[in-house]
């Protein structure tokens, strides 16, 4: 409970900042093909579909979801590395599905991605200096010893030790070459950064120096973050508000204590539920929603509401698609029955 | 006691120089529990397991030193010098095997009731028919719908989560007395990871089998074992039951290694992170191996490599900085 006077707090923040990001009913459908010659569509696989929601400045939107929900592609769409099927992304007040190639270049410093992979993400070949210096080389921003000092500055920002800029990635541990993944995105001072699944490659103990880093780095220079991961004790850990994605759709939007302490999803529920909490006399006590089956392919989605096949509390209502909306205050739902009386509740009284 | 390991020591010989993977590993098992084995990516965790059912290829790999008694039906076997028809006998039969990636586990091109069923007639002697009988019955038993159709798919036309279900079918058909599951669901999503944790509970209740379970994930653990071995660096760092691990951890590195999880049951500010990155497995140990990155390390640590003290009932810590 002492929770929520800051959590209040940090809402009347939230309202008083800009929005930097903003999805409207984005989708990105692949298009599935038959024919060796003759090719003609058989049907697509949704793996985004109409997804909205918007990210302020200075926040972390965490986006969780098992995997083939469409997290990833949401991430890679934003910043157009894959077009969209349709809908609109704004950076500020830009559109930026809008822009063409030689457009868009011009705005990619401002946002930036890190990979899940940091060992395919970097460039065997290259010296972590040459890796990290890439993106202003492409910008033409700075002279040759000018990159040099920056890159130094870089290198120690992320902790790591200026002097290995002439090393190569393979020299480095699985962490440290998440660092330099960091160092290359930070390079051109972005405003946004989509994180891929940033920890999910690395142990325990390294997890906690990296994602102390990401919050070290977004209180000095004032980042804002999306960060997609599977994780969602990390996710509750480092994001303000959080997203629950399950085939292609947002299930439930939320402030990250709202979200952990109130979910009202099904989908939400049963996730926090199936997370186990390192206490083991809670552990055997736990009552758990215990989900049947796995996530449905998402070429062939179930119709109405995309939970119903899974979902303990379906009815004849959720044949159709659920309404997206906000149902109290900065919680969107997309259930039938969630009416913020406790109707989407699988268990009640806990 | 069903296994008793004591003190195992395996180096793996390469152009690179001599990994000491295992430093003196000892840990034993009762029939029945569930031991989980802890610890970060090269910490010796799956060599250990690997290494007992003879899964390591020789060379590179060497066991130096140590013995794995195996204390079968039929009197007491030495797992670490087996004779070729003995090792055929125990792996699959007596101690059955899930392995992390299934997809890699399992042949590509045979049916996985074939692969199930294999299994039986080679270790039980039953005949085709009721080796299908059987198999069917234990697709049944691990959860899987439509068990006659699914006797004759492949692989490939399973999901990851089913995938793993008949992993667990091949490792208990034979009622072996122990099961070493190596991050079984490691690859998988929470809500699936939580099916395959709940079988397992089930069925080694019904089944009483002693367990294994290797993993990095100290929330699995909490939910599913009797006892915890810490690994570090291919050494042991702290046995105990559960419920002493978690509420009184001893070694510096299970204490960090608690304190630097999330929990969604409170919120933290801040991560504690153990700093620095795990020992060069190349240099042969001399000290302890978590001195580099240890708090309270002092002069001792550096010039002798602890021993495990016992600093509770069946709660041994391997530290100077503790007992």
């Amino acid at each position: 409970m002492k929770k929520m006077s800051d959590n209040t707090q940090s809402k009347k923040q939230n309202r008083e900042k800009k929005i930097l990001v903003r999805v409207e009913q984005v989708k990105k459908h692949f298009p599935v093909m038959r024919g060796m010659i003759w090719q003609k569509q058989v049907g697509a696989v949704k793996a985004v579909d109409n997804v909205s929601f918007d990210i302020s400045q200075g926040e972390t939107l965490g986006v969780v979801g098992e995997s083939g929900c469409g997290k990833s592609t949401t991430g890679r769409v934003i910043l157009q590395l894959q077009r969209a099927s349709s809908g609109r992304i704004f950076f500020e007040d830009i559109d930026l599905t809008e822009l063409d190639d030689k457009e868009l270049i011009k705005i990619r410093p401002r946002m930036q991605m890190i990979f899940q992979d940091s060992y395919d993400s970097l460039n065997p070949r290259h010296s972590v200096g040459h890796i990290i210096a890439e993106p202003m080389v492409i910008q033409g921003v700075m002279s040759i010893s000018q990159m040099r000092g920056r890159v130094m500055e870089l290198l120690e920002l992320v902790g790591l030790n200026p002097n290995h800029f002439s090393r190569f990635p393979h020299e480095f541990s699985g962490g440290q070459r998440q660092r330099i993944n960091i160092a290359r995105a930070l390079a051109l001072n972005p405003d946004f950064i989509v994180c891929d699944e940033p920890i999910s490659a690395l142990d325990v103990s390294i997890q906690a120096q990296t994602v102390n880093l990401f919050e070290h780095l977004q209180k000095q220079l004032g980042l804002t973050y999306m960060f997609i991961s599977h994780d969602l004790s990390m996710v509750q850990h480092i994001s303000d508000r959080v997203a629950v994605m399950y085939l292609g759709k947002v299930m439930e939007l939320a402030d990250r204590d709202d979200l952990f302490s109130d979910p009202l999803h099904p989908y939400t529920q049963s996730l926090i539920s199936a997370v186990p909490t390192p206490d083991p006399k809670q552990e055997r006590n736990r009552r758990r929603v215990m989900l049947e089956g796995e996530v449905p392919s998402p070429a062939n989605p179930p119709r109405g509401c995309v939970f119903s096949t899974r979902c303990p509390l379906a009815g004849d209502l959720c044949g159709k698609i659920p309404e997206y909306r906000e149902v109290q205050a900065r919680h969107f739902v997309a259930c039938h029955l969630a009416d913020g009386k406790g109707g989407s509740k699988i268990m009640n009284g806990e | 006691m069903i296994l008793e390991v004591k003190n195992l020591v395996l180096r793996f010989y390469t152009f690179d120089g001599v990994i000491h993977a295992l430093n003196g590993v000892s840990f034993d098992l009762e029939a029945g529990e569930t031991l989980a084995i802890v610890g970060e990516s090269g910490s010796g965790k799956t060599v250990a397991m690997m290494s007992l059912l003879n899964l390591l290829p020789v060379p590179p790999a060497k066991i130096e030193q140590g013995e794995a008694i195996f204390y079968d039906d039929k009197g007491q076997v030495d797992l670490l010098r087996t004779t070729k028809q003995e090792r055929c006998r125990i792996r699959g039969g007596r101690i059955g095997y899930i392995f992390q990636d299934a997809l890699s586990a399992l042949n590509p091109v045979m049916t996985v009731g074939r692969q199930i069923s294999e299994s039986l007639t080679e270790h039980l002697g039953m005949t085709y028919a009721e080796a299908y009988k059987r198999t069917i019955e234990l697709l049944k038993h691990v959860g899987i719908p439509g068990a006659k159709q699914r006797y004759k798919n492949y692989p490939h036309q399973f999901s990851g989560g089913m995938r793993q279900r008949v992993m667990i079918a091949i490792a208990i058909a034979c009622n072996p007395k122990i099961v070493i599951a190596d991050e079984p669901t490691t690859a998988l999503d929470v809500t699936v990871q939580a099916q395959i944790v709940d079988l397992t509970r089930q069925l080694q209740k019904e089944l009483s089998i002693a367990v294994i379970w290797i993993t990095h994930d100290l929330g699995v653990v909490a939910g599913i074992a009797d006892r915890v071995l810490v690994m570090y660096a291919g050494s042991p760092v702290e046995i105990s039951p559960v419920d002493d691990l978690y509420e009184n951890p001893r070694h510096p590195y299970t204490k960090g290694l608690l304190a630097a999880l999330p929990r969604m049951d409170q919120s933290v500010r801040k991560l504690v992170s153990i700093e620095g990155a795990p020992p060069d497995l190349l240099e042969p140990p001399r000290h302890c191996q978590f001195a580099w990155r240890c708090s309270l390390v002092s002069e001792r640590c550096w010039q002798e490599i602890p021993l495990p003290v016992e600093t509770g009932p069946r709660h041994f810590v391997s530290c100077f900085a503790d007992p």
